[in-house]
């Protein structure tokens, strides 16, 4: 009970955070609305892009979505080493509940932020022409959440072994950076050269983009059901592994 | 005498390093105890080691009854703390810290508003208890650190540096604040000072802190009355009789004379006030004024020490 107190306490704090930072909101959804209107109007009208309706800015619509909860579920993950650096996290390791209600907490907070802005990207839909049904909506939820929550914890089992946020251009460019250009955001993940094929599928993102793709536009790469339990996997593993290290490292983390 | 918080040998190393070493405290229960030293003294890693967030590398301790590597989580039940540096969010508001750390120690819902409500009171925030706290003065942040450790009612309530940067009347206001809480409430503080004033008119004992060890621990009255020197400053009509006459006490250390005032250092020189008095009216010598000061706490970390608290560490 208690635990499932401490875990509630953390997610709010984490959504008023969010909340209440609305420049992060406003700016993240429009840097996906500039991916699709400009990038996607603007490769889509020199590249033939047939099969799916609305062409090329359709088809990197989930990609977009998938990138949304990229960017914003890794670096609030990774905003556990501020906290560190103003102090709050001390507070919250001094509580008496568990290291890892804490990241569940922190996870299921950084989710919901993720979803307040995959539901608002959902609602645009019609800017790159998708038609969008309930059963779609709700389905594309359920992967958004599942999907952020795998992130969240990377983001978090990141933090845990970085001290400080000189950290963070490397966290950039080695991991989301590359995570999102080899996840088929922006293109087909069949017939690549084999190495880069390799590199795609090692890519978690790649399973959620492409089931989302699967769900709003009917088209995937693979089978709904395998990309789904990949990204769930993936979610339990970032956790538990999260989980683990924070009561592993709590001495580093003050 | 019951004992909140012991020490045994409680040593934290850094490589090589020993911040804390083996050190032994014992913590009377409902008191409010003083750690004083200067920077680098260790308090800081004592503390943090008292409060769960270092492990010892050697030696233990228990707060409350608890020990602090085995129970953990029984022993941050039972604390508040206020660390030296800050630890609150700036996006969220006073009210807002308050009920976060009260569902955290799982304070009962229905006692939860009035025991916030009490606090806020107590730390008279007023309106500003409802904006954020990035709009709050360094005292008040302070205040709300305070108030928030004591939201659970915990058995002791841990200060580290608690009036660090404040300015003299916030620092005041927090003494008293800290005084009447140990009078109305059945809590043990425990706090950490670079100041002496501080130590000296808070706290029921001290224990001195230098290099990593606690080098002497009594009450502040004990620890400057063992350095034999209280001085009686007193100013007479006829100076150099008194001076010629007093030379045969042997309760008299020393004599000085500055200008009109007459120096005697004695030991505990309350009892000595009235005799001295008495001393002069049969010389028929007449007091003017008489005063009597005791060493402060400085003078007893220099005695241990050798050097002053703003140099030592
Ligand atoms: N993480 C650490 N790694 C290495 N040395 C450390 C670490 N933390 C503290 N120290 C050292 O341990 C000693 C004691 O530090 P501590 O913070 O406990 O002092 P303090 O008495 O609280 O000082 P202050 O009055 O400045 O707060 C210092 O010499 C400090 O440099
Ligand atoms: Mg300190």
């Amino acid at each position: 009970m208690a635990e499932l107190e401490g875990i509630y306490t953390i997610w709010l704090r984490e959504t008023k955070r969010y909340i209440r930072y609305r420049s992060r909101i406003l700016t993240s959804v429009v840097t996906p609305l500039l991916w699709l209107l400009i990038f996607g109007t603007g490769l889509g009208s020199v590249i033939r892009f047939g099969g799916i309706p609305g062409g090329y800015k359709a088809f990197i619509y989930p990609g977009i979505i998938g990138q949304t909860i990229l960017f914003t579920a890794v670096f609030s993950g990774v905003s556990v080493i501020i906290d560190r650096q103003y102090g709050f996290l001390k507070e919250i390791l001094v509580a008496p509940i568990t290291r890892p209600s804490i990241v569940f907490g922190k996870a299921l907070g950084i989710s919901t932020g993720s979803l307040i802005q995959g539901v608002i990207l959902l609602f645009l839909s019609f800017v790159v022409g998708v038609q969008m049904t309930p059963l779609i909506f709700v389905a594309s939820i359920g992967l958004i959440i599942l999907i952020s929550i795998g992130l969240a914890g990377l983001g978090l089992l990141i933090a845990s072994f970085t001290d400080s946020m000189e950290g963070f251009n490397l966290i950039m460019s080695f991991i989301v950076l590359p995570m999102f250009l080899l996840s088929g955001a922006l293109f087909p993940v069949i017939g690549l050269p084999s190495v880069l094929q390799a590199a795609v599928y090692l890519d978690p993102l790649t399973y959620g983009v492409d089931a989302l793709r699967q769900v709003i536009l009917g088209h995937g790469a693979l089978p709904l059901y395998l990309s789904t339990i990949v990204v769930a996997l993936f979610a339990v593993a970032t956790i538990l592994a999260s989980a683990y290290l924070f009561s592993k490292r709590e001495q580093e983390l003050m | 005498m019951e004992y909140i918080i012991e020490t045994h040998d409680i040593t934290k190393k850094y490589n090589d390093f020993t911040a804390v070493n083996s050190i032994n405290l014992k913590v009377p229960k409902n008191s409010v105890y003083g750690v004083l030293g200067p920077n680098g003294a260790g308090k800081t890693t004592l503390i943090s080691m008292l409060c769960t967030i270092l492990y010892p590398t050697s030696g233990t301790a228990t707060v409350n009854g608890y020990d602090i590597v085995k129970n953990p989580k029984d022993v941050r039940k039972s604390i508040g703390v206020v660390f030296q540096s800050r630890s609150l969010d700036d996006i969220l508001t006073g009210r807002e810290h308050l009920e976060m750390h009260a569902s955290l120690y799982g304070v009962p819902s229905e006692v939860r508003k009035e025991r916030i409500e009490e606090v806020l009171d107590l730390i008279a925030l007023g309106e500003k208890a409802d904006q954020y706290v990035k709009t709050y003065s360094g005292g008040m942040k302070r205040r709300l650190e305070i108030g928030r450790g004591l939201i659970h009612h915990p058995e002791v309530l841990i200060l580290d540096e608690p009036t660090l940067g404040l300015d003299p009347q916030t620092r005041e206001s927090i003494w008293k604040y800290v005084n009447e809480l140990n009078k109305k409430e059945d809590i043990t503080v425990l706090m950490t000072t670079h100041y002496m004033e501080e130590a000296d008119k808070l706290c029921d004992e001290v224990a001195i802190m230098n290099l990593g060890n606690i080098i002497t621990a009594d009450s502040p009255i004990n620890l400057k009355r063992e350095l034999k020197a209280d001085t009686i400053t007193i100013r007479v009509d006829k100076a150099d009789k008194f001076i010629q006459e007093a030379e045969k006490l042997d309760f008299i250390k020393e004599i000085f004379r500055i200008d009109s005032e007459i120096k005697l250092m004695v030991e505990r020189g309350e009892n000595l006030v009235a005799e001295v008095v008495n001393f002069a009216n049969n010389n028929k010598i007449f007091v003017n004024s008489i005063e009597l000061e005791h060493p402060n706490l400085e003078d007893v970390f220099i005695k241990y020490t050798g050097t002053t608290i703003a140099d030592g560490g």
